[in-house]
Parts: structure tokens; C-alpha cells; sequence
């Protein structure tokens, strides 16, 4: 177990050093250029698969969070803080990609259509949530504040997904986003690579920062006992 | 039943305390007339429509307002220690919750019972014989928003800069209850039925059930020591 442990965070990354230089070479050679949109549709193949991993990061923080209330076991609290903060990456990513790809395709940086709103709130929701954290001194307390805030969090999506849609629903809708439907098989074929590949990025990710909250844990318990040990 | 009977001791302790200063509600008062006056300076409404922005203006002032109410309710129980007198009492933090969540929701809803005729004044609209179906807009909205207030009211008044946390963490869950809010007040003060709105009333009607359930249940992981 401790041999897995330790080799995990070297040899993921170079499982994903080859899957990064695969899924580069699919995105910008493999894969047709799209006939309307043109050379700027690749920017799909980073867009799409970091969104998918966001919110696959924040139901692991939402089901760790449970599972940290009722088992009251810290590593569970390590792991939603590894997963929501990993989360908040790939969604910035999401809305960073996303505007670049809608300026010449759209015509506009930004609106306010449902998914992109819905990716909005969630950035915000996980943003606070990280603020939480570094605002609460007391482990055991930021622990639960944060797992508390998980489940809520996790809750809150699926209704401000179905409020976001209703409320754009009244109104014409200008631009649709883009279904994934209707896919070249080439990009479709390309395209699930790069989801793999934004997966293992996400667990590489993942291997580093659970052992380094992990090892958080361990210095401030240590730094306990030598502050008590000062004190008598 | 001995749980809401319990709820209602501090929920009447709250109010009583309220009643003694009427420290949260003239703040609030205060506060969310100012920010109507300011929004009275922002937009000209000789141009536009009240009935357009209004229930943005409206809900806006109300959050804001509400803010206030919710910051306040667990910052006074940290004086004396009052916070560690209630968790030793024989309660049930389920009840502290539910007790908090009504006085809450009291206070926004006796400032936006102000609020709302005062509105109607300054911007010279009609409201007198929409106030039913307002009073039930106000109603299912304000429960969401104060049901889930009340959980992050208690947490944040235990964090560093717990002032600033609120209004992050309470504003961008609230995102669902405050369309809901800004759409179903449209329909009203638009004058058109009530049914027109039935989408928001059931987004709002969710909204309140999973939030103040999901808050009862996680309570006491917040206020535990």
C-alpha cells in the first residue's frame, strides 16, 4: 500500500506527460477542421473535457463532505478540499476557453445563457467555499463548516441549473451552445482522448495535493505536541 | 411538537430582545431606504418602466437588508457566551435552528412589510391590490432566503472576516431563490395572473424545502464546539 503511495506521484505524471503530447497532436492534427467555425473549433477539445472533469470534481468534494460528517474521518475532509480546489482550476479554465472560443463564433465574449451561467455560480459557490476555509482557524471546525458547505453546494447545482434555464427560456434565445451530438467521428474519437487525458490530469493532480494536506494535518499535530511539551 | 415548542421559546427570545433595542430592524430600515434612494438616483424612472426594474430593485434592497438581519442574529449570541448557554440548554440544535431561522425571517419580512408600501410612495406605483398575491411572492421567497442565511449566519459569525464570508457564500447559493424572487414579483406587479409564475413558485417552493431541511439536518455540525 505504502509502495503505491509513493510511487503514484511519479508515475502518473509521466503516464500523463504521453497523454498530454497524444491528445496535443489529436486536437491540432488529428482531428478535421471544422468547416464553419474553422481552425478555432479545436479550442472544444480543451473546452469541453475540463468542464466535464469540474463538475466530476466537485461531486467528489460533495460526496466526500458527506462522507467526512458521518464518518468524522479527516482524510475524507482532505480529499473535498483537494477536489474542490483541483475543481475551481478546471472551471476557471472552462470560463476562460469558453469567451475565447465564443468572441469569433458568436460575435461576443460572453452571455448570459444557461450553462455558462450555471459554470458562473458554480465558480463562485467553490471560490467561497475556499475562503471558508482559509477564513476558520480551528481544524475540526473548518472541517465541518466546509463539509457542511459541500453538501450545500452539491445541492444547490442541479436547481440553479433548472432556475438558469427557466429564467433564459423566457426570454428569445439568441445563441444556442453547441451539442455535442453531431460529432465527426474523428472528433468525437478525439475528443473522448481528451476527456481520458483531463481525467488524469485531474488524479495526478489529485495525488499531489492529498498527500500534501495529509502532511498538513501531520505538521500542525505535530506543532501541537511542541507547544504543549513548551508550555509543561 | 415539543421540538417547535422549544423552537418558538427562541424564536419569542429573540424577538423580545429585538423589541427591547430595535437594534437589527432600524438598522436594517435605515440601510435598505438609503439603497432605494440611491437606486432612485441610478436609474431614471420617468424613462423606465417601475414595473420592469422594480422587483430587481426591490429584491436587491431586500437581500441587502436582509444581510444585516443575518449577520447580526448569531453575533449577538457570542456576547456573554450566550452561544455556549444555548448549546448546554436541553435543545435540540435542530430547534435552535428553526427558532434562529423564524425570528430571521421575521425581521426581513416586518422591514420588507415597510419596505413595500414605502416603494410604492417613492416611485409613485399602485401596489394596494396586488398585496395578496405579493404577500405570498414575499412569503415563499424570503423562507429560501433566510433558511439558508440562518445556517451561514451561524458559521461565519465563528470565522475570521465573517462579514465579508456572508454575503459571498449567501448570495451565490441564493443565485435559484433570487430569480425565482425577481421573476414571480415581475408577474405580480406586471399585473398578469398568478399562474403565469407557477414555474417560479415551484423553483422557490424546492428551493425552501431541500435548503431548510439540508440546514435542520447540518446544523449542529455548525454550531457544535
Amino acid at each position: 500500500m505504502n509502495g503505491i503511495k509513493r510511487a503514484l506521484p511519479v508515475v502518473l505524471p509521466m503516464i500523463l506527460f504521453a497523454l498530454v503530447v497524444k491528445g496535443l497532436y489529436g486536437a491540432f492534427f488529428e482531428a478535421p477542421t471544422e468547416i464553419q467555425m474553422g481552425d478555432v473549433q479545436r479550442i472544444f477539445y480543451f473546452h469541453a473535457p475540463a468542464g466535464i472533469v469540474a463538475f466530476l470534481a466537485f461531486g467528489v468534494t460533495g460526496v466526500a463532505s458527506f462522507l467526512y460528517l458521518w464518518r468524522k474521518s479527516l482524510i475524507f475532509d482532505v480529499v473535498a478540499y483537494a477536489s474542490a480546489e483541483v475543481g475551481l482550476i478546471f472551471c476557471t479554465i472552462v470560463l476562460v476557453t469558453g469567451p475565447l472560443w465564443a468572441r469569433p463564433v458568436w460575435g461576443t465574449w460572453w452571455t448570459w445563457e444557461a450553462r455558462l451561467t450555471t459554470t458562473l455560480a458554480l465558480w463562485l459557490i467553490y471560490a467561497s467555499y475556499i475562503l471558508v476555509r482559509r477564513y476558520t482557524d480551528n481544524r475540526d471546525q473548518q472541517a465541518r463548516f466546509a463539509a457542511v458547505l459541500g453538501i450545500v453546494g452539491a445541492l444547490d447545482v442541479p436547481i440553479v441549473y433548472r432556475s438558469i434555464t427557466w429564467w433564459r427560456g423566457l426570454h428569445p434565445v439568441v445563441l444556442k451552445a453547441s451539442g455535442g451530438g453531431g460529432l465527426d467521428p474523428e472528433m468525437r474519437s478525439v475528443f473522448l482522448f481528451c476527456i481520458i487525458v483531463y481525467l488524469t490530469l485531474y488524479a495526478c493532480l489529485m495525488a499531489v495535493r492529498i498527500p500534501i494536506g495529509c502532511a498538513e494535518d501531520e505538521i500542525a499535530g505535530l506543532r501541537e505536541i511542541l507547544a504543549r511539551r513548551r508550555r509543561a | 411538537m415539543d421540538l417547535l415548542r422549544k423552537a418558538c421559546v427562541i424564536w419569542l427570545k429573540d424577538l423580545r430582545l429585538e423589541w427591547r433595542t430595535l437594534d437589527s430592524i432600524s438598522g436594517m430600515f435605515f440601510f435598505s431606504l438609503l439603497v432605494l434612494v440611491i437606486f432612485n438616483f441610478t436609474f431614471d424612472f420617468t424613462v423606465v418602466d417601475f414595473k420592469d426594474l422594480g422587483p430587481g430593485v426591490l429584491w436587491v434592497t431586500f437581500t441587502f437588508a436582509g444581510i444585516l438581519a443575518l449577520s447580526h442574529s448569531f453575533v449577538i449570541e457570542k456576547e456573554g457566551d450566550c452561544m455556549q448557554g444555548l448549546l448546554l440548554s436541553p435543545v435540540d440544535p435542530g430547534a435552535i435552528y428553526l427558532g434562529k431561522m423564524l425570528s430571521n425571517l421575521t425581521l426581513i419580512l416586518g422591514v420588507e412589510i415597510i419596505l413595500v408600501p414605502l416603494t410604492s410612495v417613492l416611485f409613485n406605483y399602485p401596489i394596494w391590490g396586488k398585496l395578496p398575491a405579493l404577500a405570498a411572492v414575499l412569503g415563499v421567497s424570503t423562507l429560501g432566503f433566510a433558511g439558508v442565511g440562518t445556517l451561514l449566519g451561524a458559521m461565519t459569525a465563528r470565522t475570521r472576516r465573517g462579514e465579508v464570508l456572508l454575503p459571498l457564500l449567501l448570495f451565490s447559493i441564493c443565485i435559484p431563490i433570487i430569480i425565482a424572487a425577481v421573476q414571480t414579483t415581475k408577474v405580480v406587479m406586471q399585473g398578469r395572473p398568478l399562474g403565469d409564475a407557477r414555474e417560479w413558485f415551484i423553483i422557490g417552493a424546492a428551493f425552501d424545502a431541500i435548503f431548510v431541511t439540508a440546514a435542520y439536518l447540518t446544523f449542529e455540525y455548525v454550531i457544535e464546539e
